[in-house]
């Protein structure tokens, strides 16, 4: 019985079911992806897990599901989030390990050719929820095709206490890097500081200052993959970040990670970038003085730079399937399930928006309007600039993020250990190493 | 088969193999493997070429690389003096007659018992720049006016993340001199007392001659457990701020697998291959058993 039914689920295509608009798109195929599950297939499935509990919660609810509905066994493994990437790596070396694997930033663009082409679900998903954002069509495809599906990215935003602000005489929080300037040097004279990491924190760290020096016009590299971080845009991004360094807490150049969560919660800062974490840590604290602080807690965008766009950077994650896979069909189904309004809604409920989704559609989610304080996170991927801008993504792209480049230049103009001049320089150098061929 | 199982030297061999397998495969052959791609530009995800010295030659020309070389040595000639330093006094201390000498010696090797990950996440609260306990018992008592920021500047960051390698180093060294200092013959020291040597003397013509050996074998571990130290770095620091604290051991990670350059990375970690070498050869030649120590002629 159980049977028949599933097999008459099989014949059902999604695109058909979903009355999907057939427009034109890439490669003119059909934006159609049938389920086709392997029988008796049996996936394993590598991610991630941070700060929000839901997150994981709600992913794992959605993968039985899957499993009682396809009879595909699901097993999935969560790690820490660093772990992913050298799993990942290792995975598509020795040619053995999870089917899927979602991973970070430019990992699919570091072995393409051992991962299944996606374009099917690429293209299906796309035309389903209203077309990908342009960020995430830049780290899903590879010459035209895809060959990684954009989960999401968790993004960031200037977190902030609002009376703090408000008492440094600013009715709302800047939207422009100089206003932003003023604010800071108005709340550190009001002893209400800002802190944003410069130590090797892989994630606050290479945000923020990726943002710094794209806000005024700075890049590591053009669109050929030519080193240009040396340029009079990048010397005044540095000379902002001086002046703006002063005003932080002292401290800020060994900050990792978590380090600023922990400052802010305590009150010790007033103003640092971050996930939505802080403010989902306020809420479900137990302990009374933080919980208080929730309806003080701000979220507002990066300001926007002379560049004149926004320039922000968020973590994306994406789904790849290794082509050592056995069950290649199922691992497809089972990542586009995932994104299917019916899965992804939910997930991204329960994660309170700690994930931005990369389809246009998903801006309808209730999750981003329920709380006014969750707004200014849908935004996070249409305003997201790729880490490689304005190169390409692959292996310099990665190594140069991997190596710092970007944070240690601005630290060490930041904290005067080097002129501005210097540390683009220096930046320049380390750049080209990875950049010359 | 009968003749094979009495025959000792068959016999032997045939014992030896598991364990000759187990290195063969366990050692060798990823030590052997690692070799071979510092001399190839193999990149995650795709085998490389051999290039012969170019990822040396790159590494040389590299600051970061060169400045995790100056760390590395720094860290270790560092942290090792004062390891055997303290770890000498210390079993100085435990090998004399104290009161509950067995629970105190139990209760040195904790630091050595507490896996390194976790007293690397102790420390790292001792020393993070708002909430270090020891800048806030410094400012109550009205010793400091700032926090200390123990990891935010290059050298104070050295000199913090070298204190947590010795504070876990140490019991290591005492125990095992402590065990050298109780296999030196009382008769000696009487001896010695006889003659009208003082304590100091006792010590330098008795005791240190003596435990040479051991300190050998000690340092020399010591030593390649500190040059190639990863987790307290990568804990406490990232190799920030600055790339102040970065060691070999941390840089190469960082390059071969976040960074995807896994001949840059394992060129980086055969490079510290050199050092050890030196390190064990310089103990194994300096420092080893001499002939009077067991009662001979020196030659």
């Amino acid at each position: 019985m159980s049977e028949m039914k599933r097999r008459d689920f099989l014949k059902i295509t999604a695109g058909l079911a979903a009355g999907a608009p057939l427009l034109a798109h890439a490669q003119g195929k059909p934006a159609s992806f049938t389920y086709r599950p392997e029988k008796g297939a049996k996936l394993r499935v590598l991610r991630w897990k941070r700060f929000v509990q839901g997150d994981e919660d709600a992913f794992m609810a959605h993968a039985k599901r899957f499993s009682d509905k396809f009879g595909v066994e699901v097993r999935v493994d969560n790690e820490g989030w660093e772990d992913v990437r050298p799993k990942a790596a290792v995975a598509a070396n020795v040619g053995s390990g999870p089917d899927i694997i979602y991973g970070w930033f430019d990992d699919p663009h570091q072995y393409p050719d051992k991962l299944l082409d996606l374009s099917d679900i690429g293209n299906y998903l796309g035309a389903k929820y209203g077309g990908w954002f342009p960020v995430a069509e830049i780290y899903g495809k590879r010459a035209g095709r895809w060959i990684a599906i954009p989960l999401g990215a968790a993004g960031a935003t200037f977190t902030h206490r609002i009376s703090h602000v408000q008492a440094a005489g600013f009715k709302e929080f800047p939207k422009e890097t100089a206003g932003f300037l003023e604010l800071c040097k108005a709340m550190k004279a009001k002893g209400t500081p800002p802190g944003f990491a410069l130590g090797n924190a892989v994630g606050d760290g290479n945000s923020w200052t990726h943002w710094l020096v794209w806000a005024f016009g700075g890049k590591l590299v053009d669109e050929k993959g030519n080193v240009a971080i040396n340029s009079p845009e990048t010397i005044r991004a540095l000379e902002y970040a001086k002046e703006l360094y002063a005003t932080f807490v002292p401290g800020t150049l060994s900050w990792l990670d978590p380090n600023n969560n922990k400052a802010f919660l305590d009150g010790q800062i007033s103003i640092t970038n971050n996930g939505i974490s802080i403010y989902y840590a306020a809420k479900n604290s137990a302990d009374a003085k933080v919980k208080d602080m929730v309806p003080d807690i701000g979220h507002a965008n990066y300001p926007i730079g002379p560049a004149g766009r926004p320039t922000e950077l968020h973590l994306m994650s994406q789904a790849m399937v290794f082509k050592y896979s056995k069950a290649p069909n199922a691992a497809k189904a089972f990542i586009a399930f995932m994104m299917e309004k019916e899965q992804y809604e939910p997930w991204q409920q329960a994660a309170i928006g700690y994930v931005t989704h990369p389809l246009k559609a998903y801006d309808a989610n209730p999750i981003w309007t329920v709380d006014p304080k969750h707004t200014p996170y849908r935004d996070c991927v249409a305003k997201m600039t790729p880490h490689s801008y304005a190169g390409p993504l692959g292996y310099a792209s990665a190594a140069a993020m991997a190596d710092f480049i970007i944070v240690n230049m601005v630290a060490e103009a930041a904290s005067g250990s080097k002129t501005p001049k210097e540390a683009a320089e220096r930046a320049a150098a380390r750049a080209n190493r990875y950049y010359k061929v | 088969m009968t003749r094979l199982l009495d025959n000792r030297n068959a016999l032997g061999l045939a014992f030896m193999l598991p364990a000759g397998v187990l290195l063969l495969v366990f050692l060798t052959y990823p030590l052997g493997l690692g070799t071979w791609l510092g001399f190839t530009d193999a990149k995650i995800g795709r085998s490389g070429e051999w290039v012969g010295l170019d990822n040396f030659a790159f590494l040389l020309g590299d600051s970061v690389a060169r400045l995790s070389l100056f760390n590395t040595l720094f860290y270790t000639v560092v942290a090792s003096t004062l390891k055997f330093a303290l770890g000498l006094w210390l079993a100085l201390l435990l090998n004399r007659h104290l009161p509950f000498k067995a629970f105190l010696r139990a209760i040195v090797l904790l630091p050595f018992i507490v896996p390194t990950a976790l007293s690397a996440i102790a420390f790292w609260w001792l020393y993070d720049s708002q909430f270090s306990v020891l800048s806030w018992a410094l400012a109550k008592a009205g010793l400091i006016d700032s926090y200390i920021d123990f990891l935010g500047q290059p050298w104070a960051a050295r000199f913090s993340t070298i204190a947590a390698n010795i504070w876990r180093g140490v019991p290591f060294v005492a125990i095992c001199l402590l065990a050298g200092l109780q296999t030196i013959s009382p008769s000696l020291y009487e001896a010695a007392a006889l003659d009208g040597a003082t304590d100091w003397q006792k010590f330098w013509h008795v005791t240190l001659p003596m435990l040479t050996p051991i300190i050998a074998v000690v340092m020399t571990f010591s030593v390649l457990f500190t040059f190639t130290d990863f987790q307290l770095i990568y804990v406490l620091t990232r190799g920030g701020p600055l790339n102040a604290t970065h060691l070999m051991a941390t840089l190469s990670f960082q390059r071969a697998i976040p960074g995807g350059a896994l001949g840059e990375g394992a060129a980086l970690a055969t490079a510290m291959v050199p050092f050890l070498l030196a390190a064990i050869l310089f103990s194994y030649f300096g420092l080893q058993r001499r002939a009077w120590q067991q009662g001979g002629a020196d030659r």
